[in-house]
């Protein structure tokens, strides 16, 4: 056999030509990354416009670090921010909390009243904000003027408070839940064999393996809290959120500063997932956590 | 006799309406490697979780070590678990996984090193701490869930098909290995497998289950010799199985059978069915009959039935041959491969004979055919 094929011509060297269609996929990846960043790109820009006045112009002249400089000098916009970052962590706290709960039920077991709960849940997702919002807002004006209990949720920090938990649980739920379905069931089983009683089994198994997806469901929770504007628009009284005073500033001109916390935001998100990605990497590295 | 160490007593379990074991009593004894064996669904993963504590018998009392564990959980129960997927703990590295149950029994520090330590090395795993259960092999991460069952030492170890997930080879390495490790730490196993090589290689006893009852328990020898029912013969190892009617039983301690296709053969009268007077099923084991061209009449003590030779396959270690008898049924025969005879070839008439003492008789049971592919 070798004789043979020393004997036998070289192989025929094949060229792979490179067809157009090659192209597509970069260029289309290209232009979607284009577009999605431009507008993030022009935030970034215009916190260093170097402009006259104290809002923001459309055009643009380089460069001051002022605004970065004055990024604390509006009082308003402050006592907005910290109201944002005062709602957002406790919100997402006890959203995760409750919506964990929902997430371990509804992956777990089987329930009469399951599939009811799952409709609850991706109806709290489905709903228009706007009608949410309405619906919030009337529901705590009626709990004033009845006063169950006593109970009443002045409108301000508590009834935003409120409203966030209220529409974050479905996003942790959901998120926690595609990760419960995923979880081996024996593996509760192999820690209740191992002595575990069911409440270390929970904390010692089922939690750290759903953890990314309560971690997942937190900074969710912690950014749609931060974000939103129709459902607190409609619940906040007097008090301002970032979003809202935001908007309300937008009508005579958005000062400079609002680009420049936009950045700062942005940025703390980019860092987030930079360190989900690096841990998810260094998890499938097998490098010691 | 040694200690009971497992005892079932009257056990059912039913999911719903599926009965999935049956009225169950079972003993197993201290130190003793004992497999349930059957085809899928027939009781002996659910058995073996209702002694591990993950089911609940619906009747019954198990009891471990004299004491009636029926209602304790599986964290209160001195058994402990391999399960089929091994069930590693996924985030936790081998150590970890090992240390789990000592820990959980706040078991002092250095000695769960020292423990585990001990663990890895009886099941061959030193050195593999570190890692996480991903970055092992399935024959590694098999012995991981080995190790940390028994580094718990329990009363009980329980089995659930450990070897099913590895290639032929390395579970044949394993079944010796396990064997191995069973006698070295003493530990009483009881081993669930659809294999019935495996329970064969590694028991002490043997229990055959089907729909939720045992239908045969004893040695593996008595259970292979001599098979209580035809699903037990046909379940374990290939059987040639004659329809036929009990004739006579003389004094010298043989009974005769009339086939239904052809002569009559004869059997020690101990080895037909209790109480067996009318039609059975004549068995006898491929290994133990001999061929040989037709005309060539063998001894006349022993069993003799004449056929055509259908298939002729060489499997290397032996010939195998599929032969139609004269009326009709059909016998396997493995002839050991030795290099010296002429083996019979296809077509050719033949005389097929055994010793009348590796016959076995059973009843004909009617409801074998729908289940035989399920294991």
């Amino acid at each position: 056999m070798s004789a043979v094929a020393t004997a036998a011509p070289p192989p025929v060297e094949r060229v792979r030509r490179r067809r157009w269609t090659s192209f597509i996929l970069p260029v289309f990846t290209g232009a979607m990354i284009f577009y999605l960043a431009s507008p993030v790109f022009l935030m970034v820009l215009y916190g260093f416009n170097d402009l006259a006045g104290e809002r923001q112009v459309a055009r643009f002249t380089c460069c001051t670090l002022v605004w970065w400089r004055q990024m604390f000098e509006l009082p308003d916009l402050n006592r907005a921010l910290r109201t944002s970052l005062t709602v957002a962590f406790p919100s997402a706290i006890a959203a995760t909390a409750l919506g964990t709960f929902i997430g371990l039920v509804l992956g777990r077991y089987r329930f009469s009243g399951r599939a009811v709960l799952n409709f609850v849940i991706f109806l709290a997702i489905a709903i228009p904000e706007i009608v949410l919002g309405s619906a919030l807002l009337s529901m705590y004006v009626q709990v004033n003027e009845m006063r169950p209990f006593g109970a009443t949720v002045p409108l301000g920090y508590t009834s935003i408070l409120l409203s966030h938990i209220s529409f974050s649980i479905a996003f942790v739920a959901i998120t926690v839940r595609a990760r419960v379905q995923g979880l081996d069931r024996t593996l509760e089983n192999a820690a209740q064999d191992l002595f575990a009683t069911p409440a270390v089994a929970f904390w010692r198994v089922t939690l750290p393996l759903i953890l990314p997806g309560v971690v997942a469901g937190f900074l969710l929770a912690f950014v749609l809290s931060l974000d939103d504007f129709v459902i607190t628009n409609f619940v906040n009284g007097q008090t301002d959120t970032f979003p809202t005073w935001v908007f309300g500033t937008s009508k005579i001109g958005v000062p400079p500063q609002v680009n420049v916390w936009g950045t700062v935001l942005f940025l703390a998100g980019v860092l987030t997932a930079g360190v989900s990605l690096a841990q998810a990497y260094r998890r499938r590295t097998g490098r010691a956590a | 006799m040694p200690e009971v160490d497992v005892r079932l007593e009257r056990v059912t379990k039913r999911f719903g309406e599926v009965v999935a074991v049956d009225d169950l009593s079972l003993d197993i004894a201290e130190g003793e490697f004992f497999s349930l064996l059957g085809p899928s669904g027939c009781g002996k993963t659910t058995t073996l979780r209702m002694i591990g504590g993950f089911e609940d018998p619906t009747m019954g009392t198990v009891y471990l070590g004299g004491r009636d564990v029926t209602d304790l959980p599986p964290y209160r129960r001195d058994v402990n678990t391999v399960f089929q997927s091994y069930a590693l703990f996924p985030h936790l590295n081998v150590f970890e996984n090992v240390a789990f149950g000592l820990r959980r029994r706040k078991v002092p520090k250095d000695e769960i090193a020292t423990r585990v330590r001990e663990a890895m090395r009886l099941v061959d795993l030193e050195g593999f701490e570190e890692r996480r259960p991903a970055q092992m092999s399935g024959g590694q991460q098999q012995r991981v869930a080995l190790a940390r069952a028994l580094v718990n030492r329990p009363k009980v170890l329980l089995l659930d098909e450990p070897l099913g997930a590895l290639d032929l080879k390395l579970r044949k390495q394993m079944q010796l290995e396990l064997k191995r490790i069973q006698q070295e730490v003493g530990i009483t196993f009881i081993y669930v497998t659809h294999d019935q090589e495996e329970a064969m290689t590694m028991s002490n006893r043997i229990a055959v289950m089907r729909h939720g009852r045992i239908e045969q328990l004893g040695e593996p020898e008595a259970v292979y010799e001599n098979p209580a029912t035809e699903f037990v013969a046909g379940f374990l190892g290939a059987s040639n199985l004659l329809e036929g009617e009990v004739k006579e039983t003389n004094g010298s301690g043989l009974a005769t059978v009339l086939l239904t296709a052809g002569p009559s053969v004869r059997l020690p009268v101990d080895r037909l069915p209790a109480g067996a007077t009318g039609r059975v099923k004549v068995g006898v084991r491929p290994e133990k009959v001999s061929i040989a061209p037709e005309g060539e009449a063998g001894p006349a003590d022993r069993n003799t039935v004449t056929g055509r030779v259908t298939m002729s396959t060489y499997i290397g270690v032996s010939h195998q041959f599929k032969v139609q008898t004269a009326g009709g049924a059909e016998l396997t025969v493995y002839v050991q491969n030795l290099g010296a005879e002429r083996s019979p070839a296809q077509g050719e008439s033949v005389v097929l004979t055994w010793k009348p003492e590796h016959t076995f008789a059973v009843e004909p049971q009617e409801d074998l055919t729908s289940e035989e592919d399920e294991g």
